[in-house]
């Protein structure tokens, strides 16, 4: 079949896994007197249409910021603008300055949800296309079920279409500034970036990799002539775009400071809530919340993020190919949930994006992960009543990978780059890894099923409320800890000077 | 085996395909329920909580029983699964019953009975029934006919008449079938009938599969003395020459002459407007019509016209052309009773896409006909699902399965094919579609006149169902023919 139709097919089939899972309940549904993340978008709204520019971030007597302030960039604003633009076409009541306060109804809830198609059509989607077809390597069978498997991937849909977020826009620019840097186009792969990170300030994990691919090509180019110039450039296009997005701010130095303090609160703990990160984990065993102060917490976070991504950061600046790049989009990212400040758990889907595009070349890691990572937001879900959706994803998104991505017969030692365990492990010479790897998967998703089961069917002790939530993450944080780990060996272990003649992945 | 709808010819597409199809449908289960939903759930309730001489007199609510009793009994045993889930749901008295479990539990039970017939996966199902396992049923036992195992299919068959009851309208293909290819053991060197070969045997083995389903299936009702009960209930004559939405086939196509004479005749003052009977026949409810102009049409003579329009299936009694043949004559017939059949139920055309979509693999023409009669027939489904979230459902799922079974037909047989007026008639649905569900709402005649645009499908649907009928006959016509002229 022509590969238009057979790609149209697979958009249609996930455009319709999205909205069925949109049919679901929503974060905070029917929950006064603070609702969710689905009020709060709509509160954004309601501010944005109805107060001027300079009192958005501003807590004024008509704006609370207790109740929902914005804590997003400037973008978000623009967005929560244009939306409410078009809601006040279809019914005013729905942004309707305090009087729309936790509306809720059928009309509302249908029109939020196209919101969340629209961008994702626009943007996000289109961007998966193009990477499939462009940048990834195989028979175009091969790249047909690397968009459907991408567009199916759970933790995305089950928080934008579920939850309620808006996450398909700022991991779709990311998206394009990796395609679009992949193509070689320099210039306007950092544009893009520019406009996700002013959408979502936690793409800041992403922007360690940008640097560092970019200036490892300028230094590539010779810093005396055309290095600098492609330098100066880039630096052009990221501060002319910043200045354009904040442009309704820059007259005033408060309004400046005023965002940034809204966009990182430093003022909160390590961690809230259960997350699938070490201090989360740590904090079972040794009370650290309490031990040290709120200062050292920050300069401890801050030490071992470092630590954890300069290996990966050091390495794509010396070798600045594709390969290295989404390599280490994923150990940066990664690096930062494991080990940053107010982490929440939806911020694995940052890793998420860059695993995806793993998915072609390491198809068996790929799949582990991204089943942890929406694994690990199983009491975010059950919290918010989507758990049918949840099972019914995993499960789809599972068997389609496994299925059409053979996952299971490029498990071999060599396809899965396990050079350096089997140098490790050179007491054990006769152990097939790539067996290992397999029967460690199988483990690893039954537990994760009956973790799911348990946690939904069974009540947990009355000492121990907390119990299920905990284990889910402290689970899904060993995975992640472990595959941290694996990422950060395959991009380094790889030599900085690729033999052309049997190498698959030299870009 | 032949056994698949169509598909490029890389097999390993369907597995996955498959298994699309039932998850999309396992992620449709907190989707919008029809009344159908509340249908079943009271037949539940009915088959679990009364005894079973009751089960045909029972109407406390107004969907009562009207499915054969094999039906009852496949729900009697589901209703010992549901208590598990939800006890209230059992209650006959708890009318509209919807709690989360009982809508898991009904949903999942058509997931399950899907899966295991996993065939009958090109139609979306969000509109509640057990359709995907009947036509599972269906499908196997055409497929048994098609490997030769005519007993097989012919048990399988008198199961599903005993389970629903619309399958009555393919009964006469599938009998002269049997009785053709499968009594007669052999047939003269030119295909005609031989007489002598006649195998008593056979005739009796199928005599008695008929007779011990149905035995099983009416035995008890038969004995308590209440056949009568359930005959009305099955066939109810009473309920018009339409449904509530007429389905797309000629009696839609003869309404809408009616009205359209009779409005022009009011116009004209050549009608009294007080003389003209007052019900709309397409305003949501089951009522019985009459017609203002032109004659009324009674059960009798759809019958009549249901028949001759099968007439064309003696041809396999002529010259049987093995189980491509019976397939032929079984769309035909269900087509047929489709387009002449009394108050026939859109979702009837499944009955007759199905089956063809066997035949669309194989000949060019078949799968020309096969285009247009499917996607006119599944747009035609469109107004079961009328809920403003459902909509980009329904036109996703729309969109893909078209688009599917173009480019794999495509792929096939190279080339177009459908000529250019058949390809403006399937882009006017596009039209008919944004008119109905965008342009209509809108505009001020929403109120007065709200079921125009079902009228309007209807009527649009019919000409292409009508179409693909007639094609259809005059191929089966001309292949009668050709087989005439090679015995000359």
């Amino acid at each position: 079949m022509e590969n238009w139709s057979l790609v149209s097919i697979c958009v249609l089939f996930g455009l319709t896994a999205r909205w069925a899972v949109s049919l679901n309940s929503y974060s905070g549904a029917g929950k006064p007197p603070m609702f969710g993340d689905y009020e709060a978008q709509r509160h954004w709204q309601e501010v944005t249409y109805n107060l001027p520019v300079h009192e958005w971030y501003f807590n004024t007597t008509d704006n609370n910021l207790n109740y929902w302030g914005l804590d997003y960039p400037p973008l978000t604003a623009y967005h929560s603008l244009l939306c409410a633009h078009v809601a006040k076409l279809i019914n005013p009541d729905w942004v309707e300055l305090h009087a729309s306060r936790g509306h809720e109804s059928y009309g509302h809830k249908l029109f939020m949800r196209a919101t969340v198609l629209v961008a994702d059509l626009l943007i996000y989607i289109p961007a998966v296309v193009l990477y499939s077809f462009y940048l990834s390597e195989g028979s175009n069978k091969k790249k047909v079920c690397t968009v459907l498997c991408i567009l199916l991937y759970p933790g995305l849909i089950l928080i934008d279409y579920g939850h309620f977020q808006y996450n398909s826009i700022s991991l779709g620019l990311a998206l394009w500034g990796v395609v679009v840097l992949g193509l070689g186009w320099d210039v306007l792969g950092s544009l893009a970036f520019v406009l996700s990170l002013n959408y979502k300030q936690m793409e800041l994990y992403h922007s360690l990799p940008f640097f560092c691919y970019l200036l490892g090509k300028c230094f590539k180019q010779g810093l005396a002539g055309r290095g600098l110039f492609l330098l100066v450039k880039i630096a052009v296009t990221v501060l002319v775009t910043f200045a354009l997005c904040w442009l309704p701010f820059l007259s005033d130095p408060g309004q400046i400071l005023q965002v940034v303090h809204r966009l990182f609160p430093v003022g909160r703990g390590l961690f809230e809530d259960k997350v699938a990160n070490t201090w989360c984990s740590l904090n079972v065993l040794i009370k650290i919340k309490t031990i040290l102060s709120t200062d050292t917490q920050l300069y401890f976070s801050l030490t071992t993020t470092l630590l954890a991504i300069l290996p990966s950061s050091i390495k794509l600046l010396m070798k600045p190919t594709l390969w290295q790049f989404k390599l280490a989009l994923v150990n940066s990212s990664l690096a930062f949930f494991l080990f940053s400040f107010q982490v929440h758990e939806k911020s694995i889907l940052l890793p998420a994006l860059p695993v995806c595009l793993l998915l072609n070349d390491l198809p068996l890691p790929a799949i582990w992960f991204l089943q942890a990572s929406t694994f690990s937001m199983l009491p975010l879900f059950l919290k918010d009543g989507l758990l049918v959706p949840y099972v019914v994803t995993s499960l789809a998104f599972l068997f389609f990978s496994i299925y059409l991505l053979s996952a299971f017969e490029h498990c071999s030692e060599d396809k899965l780059r396990l050079g350096p365990y089997r140098r490790l492990l050179i007491c054990m010479p006769r152990m097939d890894l790539g067996r290992v790897t397999k029967w460690k998967f199988y483990f690893s998703i039954t537990a994760m099923a009956g973790l799911s089961f348990m946690s939904v069917a069974l009540a947990p002790p009355d000492q121990l409320p907390d119990l299920f939530p905990l284990l889910v993450s402290v689970f899904s944080y060993l995975h992640f800890l472990g595959l941290l780990l694996y990422f950060n060996i395959v991009q380094i272990a790889e030599p900085l000077q690729s033999v052309r003649k049997n190498q698959k992945k030299s870009n | 085996s032949v056994m698949a709808t169509p598909r490029a010819d890389d097999w390993s597409w369907f597995p996955a395909l498959a298994l699309g199809v039932s998850f999309l449908k396992c992620i449709l289960i907190n989707a919008y329920h029809s009344t159908d939903f509340e249908v079943h759930r009271n037949w539940l309730a009915i088959t679990h909580s009364l005894p079973v001489s009751k089960w045909y007199h029972e109407n406390t609510s107004e969907w009562t029983l009207d499915y054969p009793p094999l039906f009852a009994w496949f729900e009697y045993s589901l209703s010992h699964v549901a208590q598990h889930f939800d006890k209230e749901m059992l209650v006959v008295q708890n009318l509209i019953y919807t709690s989360p479990a009982t809508i898991l539990f009904q949903r999942l039970s058509v997931i399950v009975t899907d899966i295991v017939f996993i065939y009958a996966c090109f139609h979306p199902d969000i509109h509640f029934q057990y359709n995907g396992f009947l036509f599972g049923i269906l499908l196997l036992s055409v497929a048994r006919h098609l490997q030769g195992r005519h007993l097989e299919g012919a048990l399988l068959f008198t199961v599903l008449l005993n389970l629903k009851h619309i399958y009555l309208y393919i009964a006469p293909a599938y009998g002269i079938f049997l009785l053709r290819s499968y009594c007669f053991t052999k047939d003269n060197t030119d295909g005609s009938v031989r007489w002598s070969s006649f195998s008593p045997v056979r005739l009796v083995a199928l005599g008695s599969i008929v007779i011990s389903v149905g035995a099983l299936s009416f035995g008890p009702f038969i004995a308590m003395g209440q056949l009568p009960q359930v005959l009305s209930r099955l066939f109810p004559f009473k309920r018009g020459l339409c449904h509530a939405y007429w389905a797309p086939n000629v009696w839609a196509l003869y309404n809408m002459v009616d009205k359209a004479l009779s409005v022009l005749g009011v116009r004209l003052k050549l009608l009294d407007v007080a003389k003209l009977p007052k019900a709309s026949m397409t305003g949501g409810l089951v009522q019985e019509f009459q017609h203002s102009i032109l004659p009324s049409v009674s059960p009798s003579i759809t019958l009549i016209c249901t028949l001759l329009s099968i007439m064309v299936m003696l041809s396999i009694w002529c010259r049987p052309r093995g189980a491509r043949g019976f397939l032929r004559c079984l769309v035909v017939c269900a087509l047929g009773s489709f387009m002449f059949g009394w108050h026939v139920h859109e979702k009837a055309i499944l009955m007759a896409i199905l089956p063809f979509s066997i035949l669309a693999v194989e000949s060019r023409e078949d799968a020309g006909i096969f285009l247009m009669l499917t996607t006119t027939g599944h747009y035609s489904l469109f107004p079961l699902l009328f809920t403003a979230a459902e909509l980009p459902i329904k036109v996703l799922l729309m969109l893909l399965f078209t688009l599917y079974s173009f480019t794999s037909l495509k792929k096939l047989f190279r080339g177009s094919l459908l000529n250019p007026l058949e390809t403006t008639y399937l882009l006017g649905l596009v039209a008919v579609e944004i008119l109905c569900e965008v342009v209509y709402p809108l505009s001020p005649w929403q109120h007065t006149l709200p079921f125009v645009p079902l009228l309007v499908t209807s009527v649009y649907c019919s000409l292409g169902v009508s179409y693909s009928f007639i094609r259809l006959y005059v191929s089966l016509l001309r292949q009668h023919g050709t087989d005439k002229h090679k015995q000359l």
